[in-house]
């Protein structure tokens, strides 16, 4: 299995699309920004199913003269299913749902069924979107740590590089998208951060071995014979992941397939990273066998 | 790394299978539990409701604040301390003085301080003033003052919020604090969460007031639920806190729906009084702010029953005895998150997360037996054996299952095998540089093995985090990942590796490959 491909000949080019594609998605996050979904914003939202079809534009025809707001509604799955997304109103409204739920049945003449309601108020929102962004930082600062501990400086720098990149163009990608961020969205980061460090690892981990193994060799070589020894498992881990989670994208439901969206995106690009973004940047360093036994010498006088 | 000593074993497997025993536990039938431990299932896949209530205590503090006009007063007056333009602003009181140095030592007196008590528990008074232009002071609540009037009525708000809930009874509901201001209510199974919603929406404050035009205790102007204004004196003749017990009752004569209550001691008394002297009056029947009847007082009621009618439905009936039954809430509570799965839906997403864990299990496997044969069978074995402990794990801890927690193992399944494939890899390479195969397994093994610990480790800080930071189904997936770590790592160093040792031993003088 193992082949010779020679990596690092492509470093240039790939940093090059990296930095184009995170610009990009920073440009996207800050001007287009992020669809943030009920959890972080505030507002309510009902999956409903009637017994037949109806258009998606009467009901929300029906909710308009209700004064609720930006109100939203698209199919969701199924026929007959629906996803209608209400705006924050300032008032603490409690009687809101049983009055949709009349006005709908009023309206279209139809047996309506509320399958999933979810209300979340302003306050609770930002303390959601306060913790998630808490939850990621302290999520790469853990990262950064361990590696630090368990590796060198450089490798530290270099692996949450790898990381913003990850995340910044998932999100990115989401802000094109226009797809929903919501709860579920940030374990799918947290989880991509995980991934993206593991594989990283695996690749640094051979890479420390090797400088040591081979003390002439320039680090260029190390990067790429490592990333070459490496590369099957890489590949054959990539795989299996993905097949995983194809398979909840496709049969885990509608509730579940952000969630798995924004993780095969991560894994892709998480894999990308470990090889293009992750190695460079130890070359950049000019990392050799010295920077590790100057490390060793410090912590063991 | 291939050699182990039959103890070892022994322990290998029978943790393997003791703990695999345990998801066959989650087989039983729910009415004939022989061993009562299953896997919890989350309200998004049973169904029910999650509400977090916050308790709104600015009308409790501004009733406070004002029970402290009366000793604040006195406190000056029996001092000698002159005061003047003394208002009640909101929640703070304002008074202009002259001697503001001594006024500062009766105020914060520790011992037998009547106003300004001293909270031994956190150090602190229960008021704090400010000083402003002109002589004025500000007083008001301290830090710790509020947080004390916040943690009793949120102490008794949950009381109550349970009595309500147990009132209707749901089954197995949940209601714990959260921080200092809220409320967490799950209700599992519920099928109509709006009325909770209700019966937990109302502050449930009755009181009977006499309708009156006297005002020397003052009169609020008070609307029926009929639409008509009547003026009610301030004093209250008698209030909730007296009822020791609330019924729904019909009326023979109109076949009305009403509601019986009962007295303690104490109300029969004041009530009795009352309307003895008040007959022929009319006594309003007062709830949060709104009169629900105002019926004539024909006869003194002297035996502590009573009848509250208002053109009530059954239903309504039923839930207001049930509200007064249980108490008044302290403060009002408001709705601040809710979030309600259908039944349905729930067996929807059961059915959608198990089709997808078996397909991606089996999309998983047949690649690993592609990719490594006999060492894919080996790796296979592992990874049933892993789900199998996980799904155990969980039922031993009782954890909650989730929607996201099947995504979860999922993911864990694609992931889990990655231990295995860096240590065949590994093995791999061994392979081509060292003759003796046992000795390249053996390499394989202890070199992979670093490598695979720092490779988990990064996996499970960030489920830590997430565990620590999620909410509800997040939660859930974050237990899975987690747990899913530890079972990859036995499973892969422990049962996996004695699978292959006995693979590689008995195959001692051939050539292998992987």
């Amino acid at each position: 299995m193992i082949k010779n491909i020679n990596f690092v000949s492509k470093f240039k080019k790939a940093n090059i699309f990296s930095i184009i594609i995170f610009i990009l998605s920073l440009f996207f996050i800050a001007f287009k920004g992020l669809n943030y979904g009920i959890d972080f914003k505030g507002g309510t939202l009902i999956e409903l199913r009637t017994d037949k079809t109806i258009k998606a534009s009467s009901i929300r025809e029906s909710l308009a003269s209700m004064n609720l707001g930006d109100v939203n509604v698209k199919r969701f799955g199924k026929d007959g299913d629906y996803l209608i997304k209400v705006e924050q109103k300032e008032t603490n409204n409690n009687n809101l749902i049983p009055k949709i739920k009349d006005r709908l049945k009023e309206n279209l003449n139809a047996e309506i069924d509320f399958r999933r309601v979810e209300n979340v108020g302003p306050k609770v929102s930002a303390e959601l979107l306060e913790s998630s962004i808490i939850a990621i930082s302290l999520a790469l600062t853990a990262m950064l740590f361990y590696i630090w501990v368990r590796f060198e400086w450089q490798f530290s720098v270099g692996s949450i590089i790898a990381l913003l990149h990850d995340v910044v163009i998932t999100l990115g990608i989401f802000s094109v998208l226009s797809l929903e961020i919501n709860l579920s969205i940030i374990a799918a980061v947290l989880t991509i951060v995980g991934y993206s460090m593991n594989d990283t690892v695996v690749i640094y981990d051979r890479i420390r071995e090797n400088l040591f193994k081979y003390t002439k060799i320039s680090i260029s070589d190390i990067a790429n014979l490592s990333i070459n020894e490496t590369l099957a498992r890489t590949i054959i881990t990539s795989v299996t992941t993905l097949l995983a989670l194809s398979s909840i994208y496709i049969l885990g439901g509608e509730i579940l397939r952000g969630f798995s969206f924004a993780m095969i995106l991560g894994v892709i690009i998480g894999t990308y990273s470990s090889i293009f973004v992750a190695s460079p940047i130890l070359k950049f360093f000019k990392v050799s066998y010295k920077t590790l036994e100057k490390e060793e010498e410090k912590i063991v006088p | 790394m291939l050699n182990f000593s039959k103890i070892n074993v022994f322990f290998i497997y029978i943790i393997v299978l003791l703990i695999s025993f345990f998801s066959s536990l989650n087989l039983q039938n729910n009415d004939n539990l022989i061993i009562d431990k299953k896997v919890n299932l989350g309200l998004d896949l049973q169904g029910g409701s999650y509400l977090l209530l916050e308790i709104n205590s600015d009308s409790l503090v501004q009733e406070k604040i004002q029970s402290k006009v009366i000793p604040i007063k006195k406190l000056l007056k029996d001092n000698g301390l002159d005061y003047s333009e003394f208002k009640i602003n909101d929640k703070v009181l304002i008074f202009k003085i002259l001697d503001i140095d001594k006024f500062d030592l009766l105020f914060y007196s520790k011992k037998d301080n009547q106003v300004n008590p001293y909270i031994d528990k956190y150090r602190a008074f229960e008021l704090d003033h400010k000083k402003k232009d002109n002589n004025f002071v500000e007083i008001s609540f301290s830090k710790f003052g509020l947080l004390t009037i916040n943690n009793a009525a949120l102490k008794q708000s949950i009381e109550i919020v349970r009595r309500r809930i147990d009132d209707v009874g749901t089954k197995e509901p949940t209601i714990l604090q959260r921080g200092e201001k809220r409320i967490l209510v799950e209700l599992p199974g519920l099928k109509d969460p709006e009325r909770i919603k209700n019966l937990l929406g109302k502050t449930a404050q009755l009181n009977f007031r006499l309708v009156s035009d006297n005002t020397e205790f003052g009169v609020d102007e008070l609307t029926s639920e009929n639409g008509e204004t009547l003026k009610i004196s301030k004093r209250i003749v008698m209030s909730g806190e007296n009822l020791i017990d609330a019924q729904p009752s019909i009326q023979n004569q109109q076949n009305e729906p009403t509601v019986s209550f009962k007295l303690d001691r104490l109300g029969a008394q004041k009530f009795g009084r009352a309307t003895t002297d008040n007959v022929g009056k009319r006594l309003a029947i007062v709830l949060d702010g709104k009169i629900i009847s105002a019926p004539n007082i024909n006869e003194p009621i002297t035996s502590g029953n009573g009848m509250i009618s208002g053109n009530f439905t059954f239903q309504e009936a039923t839930d207001l005895a049930l509200l007064l039954r249980s108490g008044a809430l302290p403060t009002p509570l408001d709705v601040v998150e809710e979030r309600t799965v259908g039944p349905d839906l729930g067996e929807d997403s059961i059915k959608s997360g198990i089709t997808s864990l078996v397909v991606g299990f089996i999309l998983v496997i047949l690649f690993m037996f592609y990719k490594y044969k006999i060492f894919g069978l080996v790796a296979n074995v592992a990874l049933i054996s892993n789900l199998l402990m996980l799904i155990g794990i969980l039922t031993i801890l009782e954890a909650t299952l989730t929607l996201p927690g099947i995504a979860g193992i999922i993911l864990t399944v694609g992931m889990a095998v990655d231990a295995n494939v860096l240590i065949f890899e590994r093995i791999k390479e061994e392979l081509k540089t060292e003759k003796s195969v046992i000795h390249a397994f053996d390499t394989g093994y202890t070199k992979a093995k670093i490598t695979v610990l720092d490779a988990n480790i990064t996996t499970l800080i960030a489920a830590i985090i997430l565990f620590a930071f999620g909410s509800g189904p997040v939660k859930g997936f974050a237990i899975t990942l987690g747990i899913g770590i530890l079972t990859t790592l036995f499973t892969a160093y422990f049962l996996a590796r004695h699978l292959t040792s006995v693979i590689v031993l008995k195959n001692d003088k051939k050539e292998i490959k992987i």
